[in-house]
């Protein structure tokens, strides 16, 4: 049949089947075009959704096997991990902006007190170290759930509407979802093992200043301690390790700020830093401004603060991307930090004078760093 | 109610490549290599009797689409495989001694933490002290051009 409709169009049967195969492409890509676009972006989310499966199934069993190693629970823990999991917390409400911060530090008091409740019910031989890793590790494991759960839906709500706004959003974020997923993943057994993150920068300089002093506990999860740098009064806090935990650095500074009646000299505050592509692991960077991450309550009460006595304040900041700074400490944050220690010594050298009061406050989770 | 009605209850294992897509390309990979050797072999003897070369010439270009297709493929599920593993990077403990300077390093162990005494010196007795725990990273060296 093919020579003869060959020979009706005047050419050979072989271009004759090559230009109706262009043809129907022609035509299929013209009606089926973005159609085919959004399957094949619907496979790139499916494969990454059995990646984040596979990361989200592997952190929750992690975290029921130190449960039950750390904890030696008398029934299995799995019911009640599974439904921390599932754990919400509700913001508060922000249309009336006024006070809004203290509701949501106490929102966030609530949520710790629960989950350590939680994690004390589920691990009861657990030391208190240990508890404080054991919930950063539910905590990193309920993240990992919530990650799988909406890229799951965007997933599933694409392929059932087969919307291209719905698809491409969730394919386009998927980069640097993976990436963060990935950071947590590998944090998920730091956690564990309770070795140092990266983001414990900020309180390992604390920690190297403050060591072999005397120390006093402060507000939530802190300690102070004075030291004296060429003739001034410094007055270190940093969180208490080593276990998870981040403390209170807003109320802590806030403390020491009132037991001072506000005169304070300077204020430096040393934190890990998100780097942009292209800027070296463990960069220092010096500023100004309260280098405290997090929700926010603790920079606004360290900011309130700072008006009503008007100090100065500065930031040293060691920088990492996101996935060392939840991942154990790198060797060039570690070397960091000694850098660091130096600059927040010529900050206080420079910018204050002797016999001043100076603060120097160490950010982030102090997990595997004592003091 | 497939994936919509799972719960986290009970996870079912992150689900493998299937092995009738391995044989699928498996197929793929042997019509192809077949496709190529017919090719080769009509081109060869086509060329010496002077025969029409249009059809070894496809068959040639199928082998060559159907190897690059499967090897590809192939390569992409293997990848994938190698991603699906949580490894935790090597993190080194070291401890060393205030007062005469001993330094041992060795691989993490639970339990320890910066600043952790961590016994007595083997050379002076005095006390050892976890002085630090970091992970190296090697990583490749890269032509920076900005």
């Amino acid at each position: 049949m093919i020579p003869e409709a060959a020979q009706i169009f005047g050419s050979d049967p072989i271009s004759l089947v090559f230009q109706i195969i262009f043809t129907l492409v022609f035509v299929v890509f013209i009606f089926y075009g973005q159609r085919i676009q959004m399957i094949l972006m619907l496979n790139e989310v499916k494969n990454s959704l059995l990646r984040l499966k596979y990361i989200r199934d592997e952190g929750r069993k992690v975290a029921i096997e130190t449960i039950k190693e750390l904890g030696k629970p008398v029934t299995d823990p799995t019911t009640r991990v599974d439904q921390f999991l599932e754990y919400i917390s509700i913001p508060p409400e922000a249309m009336d902006p006024a006070g809004v911060v203290y509701k949501l530090e106490h929102i966030l008091d609530i949520q710790d007190t629960r989950l350590k409740d939680e994690v004390k019910l589920m691990a009861p031989q657990a030391t208190p170290t240990q508890v404080n890793n054991l919930e950063t590790s539910l905590e990193i494991a309920m993240v990992l759930n919530i990650i799988y759960k909406v890229i799951r839906h965007y997933y599933i709500l694409g392929k059932k509407t087969y919307s291209l706004y719905v698809i491409m959003q969730v394919q386009m974020a998927l980069p640097l979802i993976m990436r963060e997923a990935e950071a947590y993943a590998a944090a998920l057994k730091a956690t564990t093992y309770g070795q140092p993150w990266g983001d414990g920068a900020g309180q390992l300089v604390a920690g190297k200043l403050i060591y072999g002093h005397e120390q006093r506990k402060i507000e939530k999860d802190y300690l102070v301690s004075t030291i004296q740098i060429e003739g001034r009064t410094v007055h270190v806090l940093k969180g208490e390790g080593p276990g998870g935990n981040v403390g209170k650095p807003g109320e802590a500074i806030k403390q020491v700020i009132e037991e001072n009646n506000g005169k304070i000299a300077s204020i430096i505050i040393i934190d890990a830093a998100q780097k942009l592509e292209g800027e070296k692991v463990g960069e220092v960077a010096e500023g100004i401004g309260v280098a405290i991450g997090g929700p926010g309550v603790d920079q606004f009460k360290v900011e309130e603060e700072l008006v009503k006595y008007k100090i100065p304040v500065n930031a040293v900041v060691i920088k990492e991307d996101v996935g060392d700074a939840v991942s154990p400490m790198r060797k060039e944050v570690f070397d960091a930090v000694d850098t660091a220690i130096e600059r927040v010594k010529r900050v206080i050298m420079e910018r204050t004078k002797e016999g001043d009061v100076v603060i120097v406050a160490g950010i982030g989770n102090t997990i595997g760093i004592g003091q | 109610m497939g994936e919509e009605s799972e719960t986290t209850e009970t996870p079912e294992p992150a689900q493998r490549v299937s092995s009738y897509f391995f044989l699928t390309i498996f197929i793929v990979l042997i019509i192809s290599f077949a496709a190529l050797g017919f090719a080769i072999n009509s081109l060869y003897h086509g060329q010496a009797q002077g025969t029409d070369l249009v059809w070894p010439t496809i068959f040639l270009v199928i082998g060559f689409v159907g190897i690059s297709f499967s090897t590809y493929v192939l390569f992409q599920t293997r990848q994938r495989v190698m991603q699906l593993s949580l490894e935790l990077p090597p993190v080194m403990t070291t401890i060393t001694c205030q007062k005469c300077g001993f330094k041992n390093q060795r691989i993490f162990e639970r339990g320890d933490y910066i600043f952790k005494d961590a016994g007595p010196c083997p050379k002076c007795s005095d006390k050892l002290l976890v002085s630090a725990i970091y992970r190296e990273v090697k990583e490749k060296p890269k032509k920076e051009i900005f």
